[in-house]
């Protein structure tokens, strides 16, 4: 165990009452940043930024629909990660996290679809169609739904996380085929507009107001996975002495019981 | 590490290699299969089922829109700039519908290699502009057109 030693701040750090107290303190931060950077971005992209010269008005919902389907898919991998940290170190604390974030990247993934099939009408003439990005999209929701299932699927908590950790994990293969299915394939969904290896093929007005609704949802994700994740520690961790404590201190005439 | 961390962590590592290698080769065989659409040239070199419904798309060809001006009738080209290929449609186009723009039709080729179309999608491209650039660089093109005739 001499190598122990060096593993000593990755798991206090693992310890779900830390986790509480630490992001107590920066909860009321991220919610202002989050309201913060959503309501700039909503308002700059919906109401200041120009029309599309082809699609007219109808482009704003790239505003919600592209932030939502970034963090659909950078949450799978979250999800895909804590569950693997908790399937080699078994940290509680990591599958609580796994647990948390299913539920979030199941509500972005509906998001995505559901703005997608709204932006479809107007511009494709019709709300779905069963190409490579959109079907493998509709894969992505049912990973999601499916961890979140084998969560309540066992009597045992151990056995739930170690049966969604793997299909979280399984699940990962799925998300560079998303990201270059309209690459790989031939589909109806256009490529992307943003790219890592070369500019933006949007106008910088359209851009930036873009590039935060991304940040802003960036936020609002972080934001979210903690308050879940914050739920979900006080939950398991309910015969705990602190959560006892922290219970009656927060029930009024608690403390004279 | 710990061993049996270790040990753990390399399960982990070859559960995800072992089902990207699965699901990687599905794609690889889906391969073509996958595909929501036919290009012209895939139908012109006979990929495509005749008497089948099946989907084709490209680049509506400039000046090839021919409107019946008593019914729903249409007929256009659409090319991938190696074939093109003829669709007949009776129906109300989407708005974003036009010449040089992309589109993809459904329907059964005819014995005369016509697209007998039953659906119209537009289909956009990735490229956002706004309408007083747009027009600045479509004049851009122009005048340089122009230029390059004269």
């Amino acid at each position: 165990m001499a190598s122990g030693r060096n593993w000593n701040w990755f798991h206090r750090m693992g310890s779900p009452r830390w986790f509480y107290e630490t992001t107590g303190r920066w909860l009321p931060w991220l919610w202002v940043l989050t309201l913060g950077l959503m309501l700039t971005g909503l308002v700059w992209g919906l109401a200041f930024a120009p029309q599309d010269a082809k699609q007219g008005n109808s482009f704003r919902i790239i505003y919600l629909h592209v932030p939502a389907s970034f963090l659909a898919l950078a949450g799978y991998y979250l999800m895909a990660i804590a569950g693997a940290i908790g399937l080699i170190w078994k940290m509680k604390l990591s599958y609580m996290v796994m647990k948390s974030a299913a539920p979030i990247g199941a509500a972005l993934t509906f998001i995505a679809l559901f703005t997608g099939a709204v932006w479809g009408k107007p511009t494709w003439g019709t709300y779905w169609v069963w190409d490579a990005r959109i079907t493998s999209m509709l894969i992505l929701l049912f990973l999601y739904l499916g961890v979140l299932a084998l969560q309540y699927a066992f009597h045992s908590q151990e056995t739930g996380n170690k049966a969604s950790a793997i299909l979280a994990l399984v699940g990962t293969v799925n998300i560079p085929i998303i990201y270059k299915s309209v690459d790989w394939w031939y589909t109806l969904h256009q490529p992307a507009t943003i790219k890592f290896t070369s500019a933006p093929s949007m106008h910088p007005d359209m851009f930036q107001p873009l590039l935060v609704m991304i940040v802003a949802m960036y936020s609002f994700y972080a934001l979210a996975l903690i308050l879940h994740t914050r739920v979900e520690i006080l939950r398991r961790e309910r015969k705990a002495s602190w959560v006892r404590e922290l219970a009656l201190q927060a029930e009024p005439g608690g403390v004279a019981q | 590490m710990h061993p049996i961390r270790k040990q753990r962590l390399q399960l982990v590592i070859l559960l995800v290699v072992a089902a990207s290698a699965i699901v990687g080769l599905m794609a690889y065989m889906l391969g073509q299969n996958a595909n929501y659409f036919y290009t012209p040239s895939q139908i012109a070199a006979g990929e495509a089922p005749l008497a089948v419904h099946i989907r084709a798309g490209g680049m509506v060809v400039e000046g090839s829109v021919q409107r019946s001006p008593d019914s729903l009738d249409v007929l256009f080209d659409v090319s991938d700039g190696m074939a093109t290929l003829t669709i007949h449609y009776a129906g109300i186009l989407p708005d974003l519908f036009d010449e040089g723009e992309a589109a993809v039709a459904a329907g059964k080729l005819d014995e005369n290699s016509i697209l007998r179309a039953t659906e119209v999608l537009a289909k956009h491209d990735e490229k956002y502009t706004p309408p007083e650039v747009a027009d600045a660089m479509n004049k851009a093109y122009e005048l340089k057109q122009q230029e390059q005739a004269q």
